[in-house]
């Protein structure tokens, strides 16, 4: 009987350590995180801005779209906590509920430019040969043309509104989405687990989304982070010169544009959508620093 | 290169072939004969098929730097974009110019003196101003030096003073984003050994800095600026924009609020080549500055020519 218990005392011992070393590794992320101080303040911004968007409907009472035009051009009080615009519009409600199209946006472009560059750039990586020179060519091509200029072409073609302007930025940030993934996919094919899984008759589909692309995950949660900072940039970019999202819907960059000609008689219409973007990104940025210090200590340079 | 160029023709073009509006329709207008319609379609080559079409821009571009005439005013859309690409490029150069004559000293300035209170102000005041898009820093500049305070015209570009808020508006970011990578690249190098043989040797800072470890930390600088410059080239739209300085950003503005498709793609176009003309610069310069990199590129040839002195000195 002895050489069985010690055996299951081995399996015992084994399974307490690979838990309890899955457990130390999210552990010591986490813990990194919370170390990184301007990490921390960034996801702070983050959420604050995220919980003042989701809760819009309770903090923000005003209807965004309700006119007033007895209440133009109001200084920010105890009503309106920001003022009011040019049509006696309450600009908090403005601007909060403005935030979930911008964030929206921003969310929906970054998942689809994800997807499809998680399709181009593990077929380039794990493949490689023909196939891949073929996709890093026009890749390339396509990051010729800067983003923006993309990006106002392709919403210039598709019209505006939402759902057009997120996969003008999508599409204009996906080739590096797919970059990334390409590389990521290229390092982490040379381990042996993939070989493994091969030997063992995976198919390649399902290598590259069992085995090699849960193992990308952490540059994609960096990118991701990062570049929903980089699309809100885009999305106001494209709404202030008069694509992207067009008024009456609310939306950082058009809220901007509509406070625009009043530059010099108005400051209220210009400084605080300009403060919400500015912070916003201010808030991705850092977390997304934080996130990659975090995730990958080897990366930090 | 040209590839490359041939490339981002054929993207714009695809583009602008799926966009919705005919041109024919819109230059004849709403009102216009089926008839008329069906000649003005027939003559400007709609009704063919999308290869033919594709060849036909391409030509008309490489033979005589056509792009088409505008919808809304009929002028030739390659003279208006000659006419006004001189005010772009000089506003994205001097951003540039300062981008770069800007950040890099910064950068070396907080990473020579690393957890100074030098350091701490260049990187935090970086990490903000990195977060204000170039729009909004824009807006409030104007506010700012133009309407309170007075100092600086608002708008166009009729004197030399004009030119200072648009430049500064649209390297700002960039001058951030330059010096957090100078800083970065050169802690890097700090670190190494061959900085700490030149302090043994008993050079001065200021030698060790500029001719150890600058022309080290140089490549991944010049790759982020590189990257950086065609935003800065397609920021200079937006700024233009606001401080309605009459170059290829007022154009396309023009062009989106018109919905004059020709406008957007060939400006779209027209940037896009001098973008890539600018990372071919960018790309040369890798060259001058990195010896390693010239190697990689030297014919073999050549390279054993340069070598066999060397292997003639050791016979």
């Amino acid at each position: 009987m002895q050489p069985i218990t010690l055996k299951k005392k081995k399996e015992y011992i084994e399974s307490l350590e690979t838990s309890s070393r899955r457990h130390s590794q999210w552990r010591d992320i986490l813990g990194r995180l919370w170390r990184n101080k301007l990490g921390m303040v960034g996801f702070f911004i983050v959420a604050v801005i995220l919980l003042l968007i989701i809760l819009a409907d309770l903090v923000a009472p005003i209807p965004y779209d309700k006119q007033n035009f007895a209440e133009r051009f109001l200084y920010p009080n105890s009503v309106h906590l920001l003022g009011t615009d040019n049509f006696g519009r309450d600009m908090w409600s403005r601007l909060l509920f403005g935030g979930r199209i911008s964030l929206f946006v921003a969310i929906i472009s970054v998942c689809i430019s994800l997807f499809v560059g998680a399709i181009l750039g593990s077929t380039a990586g794990y493949f490689g040969g023909k196939l891949d020179t073929i996709i890093t060519r026009i890749l390339d091509i396509v990051m010729a043309i800067p983003g923006l200029l993309l990006a106002i072409a392709i919403s210039a073609m598709l019209g505006s509104g939402p759902v057009n302007t997120a996969l003008a930025i999508s599409i204009s940030g996906m080739p590096g989405a797919a970059r990334l993934i390409r590389s990521t996919v290229m390092a982490i094919k040379g381990n042996e687990f993939v070989e493994a899984a091969r030997a063992t008759g995976s198919r390649h589909g399902r290598v590259i989304f069992k085995h090699v692309l849960p193992n990308a995950i952490a540059p994609l949660i960096v990118y991701s982070t990062m570049s929903i900072g980089g699309s809100i940039l885009a999305i106001s970019g494209l709404s202030f010169i008069g694509l992207g999202v067009q008024p009456p819907i609310p939306e950082w960059g058009s809220i901007l544009m509509a406070g625009r000609p009043f530059v010099r008689d108005f400051w209220p219409m210009i400084v605080f959508p300009g403060i919400f973007i500015g912070l916003t990104l201010l808030g991705f940025n850092l977390f997304g620093d934080a996130l990659r210090d975090a995730l990958d200590p080897k990366l930090k340079n | 290169m040209i590839p490359v160029i041939l490339g981002v023709v054929v993207i714009v073009f695809t583009i602008s072939y799926f966009t919705p509006g005919d041109p024919a329709a819109a230059i004849l207008g709403p009102n216009a004969e089926k008839a008329s319609y069906e000649a003005l379609r027939a003559k400007l080559g709609l009704d063919r098929p999308f290869l033919v079409q594709l060849g036909t821009y391409i030509w008309n571009i490489v033979s005589r730097f056509d792009l088409g005439k505008a919808y809304i005013t009929g002028t030739p859309i390659s003279e208006e974009l000659i006419y006004r690409l001189p005010t772009t490029i000089k506003l994205g150069v001097l951003s540039i110019f300062v981008t770069v004559a800007l950040g890099t000293p910064l950068g070396i300035l907080s990473a020579t003196k690393q957890y100074s209170i030098a350091d701490y102000s260049v990187t935090t005041i970086a990490l903000i101003v990195n977060a204000i898009p170039s729009f909004v820093l824009a807006l409030f500049a104007l506010m700012l030096f133009s309407v309170k305070l007075r100092w600086l015209p608002i708008a166009g570009v009729a004197t030399w003073d004009a030119w200072i808020l648009p430049i500064a508006c649209n390297s700002l970011g960039y001058v951030a984003l330059s010096a957090r990578m100078t800083r970065t690249s050169m802690l890097e190098v700090i670190r190494q050994d061959y900085i700490r043989t030149a302090r043994a040797k008993g050079l001065k800072q200021n030698v060790v800095i500029r001719r150890h470890a600058l022309p080290n930390a140089l490549i991944p600088i010049v790759t982020v600026v590189g990257t950086q410059l065609s935003f800065v080239l397609a920021g200079a739209i937006i700024v233009e924009t606001i401080f309605s300085i009459p170059g290829m950003g007022m154009y396309i503005l023009s062009g989106i609020s018109g919905r004059d498709y020709p406008v957007i793609n060939g400006t779209v176009l027209v940037l896009s080549v001098c973008v890539c003309v600018m990372n071919l610069l960018v790309d040369i310069a890798y060259a001058f500055i990195d010896p390693r990199i010239k190697a990689l590129y030297m014919s073999p040839r050549k390279a054993k020519a340069h070598k066999s002195p060397k292997t003639a000195e050791v016979a």
